[in-house]
């Protein structure tokens, strides 16, 4: 399983999404469902890099994936402030403009766009497991 | 990500190219107030090219068309919003608060 080390900063999420386009076309998924991993993997760096380290240059993101006959796993890792996963709440959308709020977001995508998430913690690294099943629609 | 942005007399047309994460979303966002800064509230962006958006661009999108929208002093369009992008805008319960065009001209055309 081929594991990459990044700088915590968000200059590495344009090079971890060039990382997640190399594994999506070898597992072979069609450009929607491409784009909603590069979507879920991003939101989950920049939560790394906000929330479990508090800032820019705190830490590593330590990237990794695996392809199995059925699966692209995606593995993230880093050792910040131990992750406590919210309730997902979906976005109101029946609320007016000026009242709409904006947070919560990066979460909701990476569970609308992934098939299958994981949070553990272990040896004081939080590990962030995201899972695509082959001919799986975004929900 | 990069920027162009040119100024009509009716209002301002922003092409955003590449990507707009954690990283570029904040010197998008400066771009848009400065815009806003000058009193204009009329903006068209172009989404042509744009590969990818995150929350944080979409925060960005979001806070702008709040903006523009205060007071009835105009608003913010979007022009050529290719299908990956649209899903993300959809997603996030954002396409209702945009006005959204096939092209540029009619985009403009708007104000």
């Amino acid at each position: 399983m081929p594991t990459f080390i990044f700088p915590g900063k968000y200059e590495s999420l344009a090079k971890i999404a060039e990382l997640v386009q190399i594994a999506t076309r070898e597992f072979g998924l069609d450009s929607c469902a491409a784009y909603g991993v590069e979507t879920a993997v991003d939101e989950a760096c920049s939560n790394i890099i906000e929330h479990a380290y508090g800032g820019e240059d705190r830490g590593e993101i330590e990237f990794s994936y695996e392809i199995t006959a059925d699966s692209l796993i995606i593995t993230l890792r880093d050792h910040g402030k131990k992750f406590k996963p919210k309730k997902i709440e979906k976005p109101k959308t029946n609320v007016p403009l000026k009242n709409r709020s904006d947070h919560g977001l990066g979460l909701y995508f990476i569970h609308q766009w992934m098939d299958e998430v994981q949070y553990d913690h272990r040896e004081g690294y939080n590990i962030l497991t995201l899972i695509k099943h082959k001919g799986t629609m975004s929900k | 990500m990069e920027i162009n942005h040119t100024e009509f007399k009716r209002c301002d047309v922003v092409k955003v190219s590449g990507r707009v994460d954690s990283a570029t979303a904040p010197r998008l966002a400066e771009k848009l107030n400065e815009i806003m800064d000058a009193g204009r509230f009329r903006i068209v962006l172009d989404l042509q090219d744009l590969d990818f958006i995150s929350s944080a661009g979409l925060r960005v999108l979001i806070g702008a068309q709040k903006t523009c929208k205060r007071y009835n002093r105009g608003e913010v369009v979007l022009a050529n919003v290719q299908p990956n992008i649209l899903s993300a805008l959809d997603l996030a319960g954002f396409t209702p608060f945009f006005k959204i065009f096939d092209d540029t001209v009619s985009a403009v055309g708007n104000f």
